[in-house]
């Protein structure tokens, strides 16, 4: 067998691969988090709790009406979006005015009761999510074999990212998001319904990371500490990045991922935390994040 | 000033004499979880800084004092200070990191630290892991009380909190205590004004993470034991909620949301995830509805007395 510095081809890859599927839910999440936080000022630490609740709606979709994945992966989403109008229009609306602190306490108790809520019924151990039989197997690469399903999470997120940078940055659409972020009032004086689109923002950030839950589900064990898990990671993947640029927080999170993955093979004790240790060098190095400007 | 100083009476009073009339051993859990709101209201209350980390001081300093109670064979109020030490090493460090970046930036890089601290904890040999460290010995204070009698535990728990409480007092109320308000409330005006806001922001930082360093090592000397839980982020949430729901920026709040949440948690443990939901419930309906928070709102009603 190959190796490169010890360690088997084959491992380092595998672990690079995870590391970049990490990575693509990391970018997916934290963009999320990024567009929310331009718009509507409110860090949505929510945002794990809402990834986890589309991966349990895409298992409950499979296991009690037998909906299957690609259903589910369209599905799932726009419920959580739903969700996401819902707590717009009824709680955050109310705290426009207020510190930002406020936002972020809210959310911390929708995540509460949601992950409460999720554990109430399922408990906290896992369930496995069936893979989809056009996923199963690998394709033989050469140096690595590489699973189909994880290609295929790669591959969308990568896509979903591109995508959701192209619309902010390059169409009309996002011209306007951006003018309702820089300057709502004068946004407002050209007759765009601003509420409006701060609550379609706010569902599109979560649906983002409800469609996150679903692709998720067949790779980790659906269970309601899931969103926790990540979220904390994400939090330190936006605090490296900053939340200024997209194409930023996409950059940050597949990095990171991939730099987790690494220390998975060459010094697996700190692989939990080296995220955190990145970001405390970053502080250190450059307070406002690699991409950040202060707000 | 008469109305307060006799209210204080009254609450000393009922300290005194509450084993007489509840267990001590919840009162003292009470006690601890109040001082650990204390400490962490200290910064956001009264220095507008929201950590969500504060659980490293409190877990941390637990893990420290029971080893130092078990393996060291330290006295109690000696692995007490060693718990307390440890935290305000952590929260130089950590304090120095975070105040780097303001607002909501500052509260997600406090998360994060203590996530590390966290992980640290799961992993490092002296904390065993899952199991915690069980069964610390509260020994005999300064080698000579004998701690296992739980009134006798709950009367040293109450002095320690008396003093930290009293300690808290004197820092809001004095000039330092001044300027941190000054900062809570205009940060840029408080920097054009002369003061070196980080360093101000650094040393509220470090007594805060004490302080719930403190409340952690009394808790681990007082119930002998130590375990993940105290370290993790929802214990970092609890202690927000305690003081949203006791009253931000008042003194006696944080008292008062500490002895509600853990009277709450004494009926719903055997409800499990029930916890959680409340909790979160709690926290939603506080934010949109109960900013002030209870003590807050007597205060409000009653025009600026407490």
């Amino acid at each position: 067998m190959t190796e490169i510095f010890g360690i088997p081809t084959a491992a380092l890859f595998g672990q690079l691969l995870l590391g970049l599927v990490n990575g693509s839910f990391y970018a997916i999440l934290s963009l999320g988090l990024a567009v929310i936080f331009g718009m509507l000022n409110i860090v949505n630490f929510a945002h794990g709790a809402l990834y986890m609740t589309g991966a349990f709606f895409a298992w409950m979709l499979l296991n009690y009406a037998g909906i299957n994945y690609w259903y589910a992966l369209i599905l799932a989403p726009a419920a959580v979006g739903l969700i996401g109008v819902l707590i717009e229009k009824t709680m955050l609306r109310w705290l426009h005015q207020l510190d930002h602190l406020y936002g972020l306490l809210l959310t911390f108790g929708l995540a509460l009761l949601l992950e409460g809520v999720f554990r109430e019924f399922y408990g906290s151990s896992g369930m496995p999510y069936e893979l989809p039989a056009v996923f199963r197997g690998a394709f033989d690469v050469g140096f690595m074999m590489l699973p189909k399903y994880r290609a295929w999470v790669v591959v969308v997120s990568l896509f979903l990212c591109l995508f959701t940078w192209y619309v902010i940055e390059k169409t009309k659409l996002g011209a306007y998001l951006r003018a309702g972020t820089e300057n709502p009032n004068l946004v407002k004086a050209f007759g765009i319904n601003v509420p409006l689109m701060v609550t379609l923002t706010y569902a599109f950030g979560v649906g983002l990371a409800g469609l996150a839950g679903v692709m998720a589900a067949p790779i980790y064990q659906v269970s309601p500490l899931m969103g926790s898990n990540i979220i904390i990671v994400v939090f330190a993947v936006v605090v490296i990045g900053g939340m200024g640029s997209i194409l930023g927080s996409i950059i940050t999170g597949i990095a990171l991922g991939l730099i987790e993955g690494l220390t998975k093979v060459f010094y697996a004790e700190i692989s939990s935390t080296v995220v955190f240790i990145i970001m405390a060098i970053v502080l250190m190095v450059r307070p406002a994040g690699l991409f950040g400007r202060e707000k | 000033m008469n109305a307060s100083r006799a209210l204080y009476l009254a609450l000393l009073a009922l300290l005194l004499a509450a084993p007489f009339v509840g267990y001590p051993i919840f009162l003292m859990k009470v006690l601890c979880f109040a001082l650990f709101a204390c400490a962490f209201n200290l910064l956001i209350g009264f220095t507008g800084l929201l950590s969500f980390g504060h659980a490293m001081f409190f877990g941390f300093a637990a893990y420290v004092s029971g080893h130092a109670a078990k393996v060291w064979g330290l006295t109690p109020e000696l692995a007490i200070l060693s718990g307390t030490v440890c935290a305000a090493g952590i929260g130089l460090v950590t304090g120095w990191l975070a105040v780097r970046r303001q607002g909501i930036y500052f509260a997600m890089v406090t998360l994060a630290l203590a996530q590390m601290i966290y992980f640290v904890c799961v992993q490092a040999p002296f904390t065993y892991a899952e199991d915690g460290i069980q069964s610390i010995p509260r020994g005999k204070l300064l080698g000579l009380v004998d701690l296992k009698d739980d009134t006798t535990m709950y009367y040293v728990v109450m002095v320690i909190f008396i003093a930290a409480f009293a300690l808290i007092y004197r820092i809001i109320h004095s000039p330092f205590g001044q300027v941190l308000k000054s900062i809570r409330e205009n940060e840029p005006r408080a920097l054009s004004l002369g003061y070196n806001v980080d360093r101000y922001k650094l040393l509220a930082f470090v007594l805060s993470g004490t302080l719930a360093g403190l409340a952690g090592a009394t808790k681990a000397i007082a119930f002998g034991l130590a375990t993940l839980t105290d370290v993790g982020w929802q214990m970092s949430g609890e202690v927000v909620l305690m003081t949203l729901l006791g009253g931000m920026g008042t003194l006696l709040g944080p008292v008062l949301g500490a002895a509600i949440i853990v009277t709450m948690q004494n009926y719903l443990a055997n409800l499990g995830s029930l916890v959680s939901i409340v909790m979160g419930a709690t926290f939603v309906v506080c934010v949109l509805l109960f900013r002030r928070g209870i003590v807050g709102e007597i205060a409000h009603r009653w025009g600026k007395k407490a």
